[in-house]
C-alpha cells in the first residue's frame, strides 16, 4: 500500500496535513536532497513538490521520471505560480513530438 | 553510402535478403506502434493540461484561504489544530499496459469517506477561515491525485515515444538503405563474375576452334 507525500516550505504545504498526506517541511536554507531521497525510496506513489523546491531538485526529479513510481508532481507554492509545473508538461510534449504543439496556441 | 567490406557470395546475399525482409517488417510494426502511442499521448497530454490548470487554480485559491486563516489565528493554535490528521490517504498502484508501456493506475482510498468529517480539531479555538481553507484544499485533492496519474503516464509515454521514434528512424534511414545497397553490390558483383566467366569460355572456345580447324 502506497501513500502520498508533500515536500516544500511550511507555509505552502502545512494544509495538506489535514488531508492525510505526509507533510515534509523544508526550512529555509535547509538542503532538501536527503529528505527527497528518503521519500523517493520509501513507500510513496505520489510526491508533490513545490515549484520553488523543484528547481533545486531538478536533476533528481529527472532521474525518477522514467520509473513507474513515484510520480513526482510540481505544485505551486504560496508565493505564486512560477509556471514550472506546466513547463514540465510542455517538456514531455517536446520530447515526444519534437515540437510543442499543444501549448503554443 | 560506400559499401564497406561485404563478401560477394551467394550465401551473404541470401543472408542480407532475409535481413532486409525482417528490417522492413520491423520498421512497419514500429511505425504503427509510434503512431498509436502518439495518438494516445496527445489525448492524455490534453487531459493533463486541463487537469493541471484546474489544480493550480484550486491550490492558489486554497493558499489564499490559508493565508487568511493564518492571519486570524496564532501560529501555535494553527499547527496544533493540524497536528493529528483525521483523514488518511492511501494509494493502491496497479498498472495498465498501453502499447507495451506500463502506465500506473492509482486507486485512492481515504479513511473517512464523509467529506465533512475531515476536520481534525474542535471548532472552538480555530477561525472559520481555516475550515474554508481545508475544505477548498480537500476539493482539489481528487484532481491532484488524478493529475499525478495522468502526468506520470505522460512522462512514461513520452520517453517510450522518443525511443520508438529513434528506432524507426534508424531502420528507415540507416539500416534499410544500407542493406539494400549491399544487396545491390553483391548482385552486381555476381553478375559481373558470371559475364567474365562467359567471355572467358567464349574466348577459349574460339582459341580451340582456331587450333582445330585453322581459322
Amino acid at each position: 500500500m502506497y501513500r502520498a507525500a508533500v515536500i516544500g516550505d511550511r507555509d505552502s504545504i502545512y494544509g495538506f496535513a489535514a488531508l492525510g498526506l505526509d507533510v515534509n517541511i523544508i526550512e529555509h536554507g535547509e538542503d532538501p536532497a536527503p529528505v527527497f531521497k528518503r521519500l523517493c525510496e520509501g513507500e510513496y506513489a505520489v510526491i508533490y513538490v513545490t515549484e520553488a523546491l523543484a528547481s533545486e531538485l531538478a536533476p533528481k526529479i529527472e532521474h525518477y521520471q522514467e520509473q513507474k513510481t513515484p510520480a513526482i508532481i510540481l505544485i505551486p507554492g504560496v508565493t505564486g505560480n512560477t509556471g514550472e509545473g506546466i513547463n514540465a508538461v510542455k517538456k514531455s510534449v517536446e520530447k515526444a513530438v519534437g515540437s510543442d504543439i499543444i501549448f503554443n496556441t | 553510402m560506400a559499401t564497406t567490406q561485404v563478401n560477394p557470395t551467394r550465401m551473404e546475399l541470401t543472408r542480407l535478403k532475409k535481413k532486409l525482409v525482417t528490417a522492413i517488417r520491423g520498421h512497419k510494426l514500429l511505425k504503427d506502434k509510434r503512431d498509436e502511442l502518439m495518438r494516445q499521448f496527445l489525448d492524455l497530454v490534453r487531459e493533463n493540461k486541463e487537469l493541471r490548470e484546474k489544480v493550480e487554480k484550486g491550490i492558489e485559491r486554497a493558499n489564499k484561504n490559508f493565508v487568511l486563516a493564518r492571519a486570524s489565528m496564532s501560529e501555535e493554535v494553527l499547527y496544533t489544530a493540524l497536528l493529528a490528521p483525521k483523514q488518511d490517504v492511501s494509494i493502491e498502484v496497479s498498472e495498465k499496459n498501453v502499447m507495451s508501456v506500463d502506465i500506473p493506475v492509482f486507486d485512492i482510498k481515504t479513511r473517512t469517506p464523509d467529506k465533512n468529517d475531515i476536520f481534525s480539531y474542535g471548532f472552538a479555538f480555530t477561525s472559520a477561515d481555516l475550515d474554508d481553507a481545508i475544505e477548498s484544499l480537500s476539493d482539489v485533492l481528487p484532481d491532484m491525485l488524478k493529475l499525478a496519474e495522468v502526468e506520470k503516464s505522460c512522462q512514461l509515454m513520452a520517453s517510450e515515444i522518443e525511443k520508438t521514434r529513434r528506432r524507426v528512424n534508424a531502420l528507415e534511414h540507416v539500416m534499410i538503405p544500407d542493406t539494400q545497397e549491399k544487396i545491390k553490390y553483391i548482385t552486381m558483383k555476381l553478375d559481373e563474375n558470371e559475364r567474365s566467366t562467359q567471355t572467358r569460355l567464349m574466348k577459349v572456345k574460339d582459341m580451340m576452334l582456331k587450333e582445330a580447324h585453322g581459322y
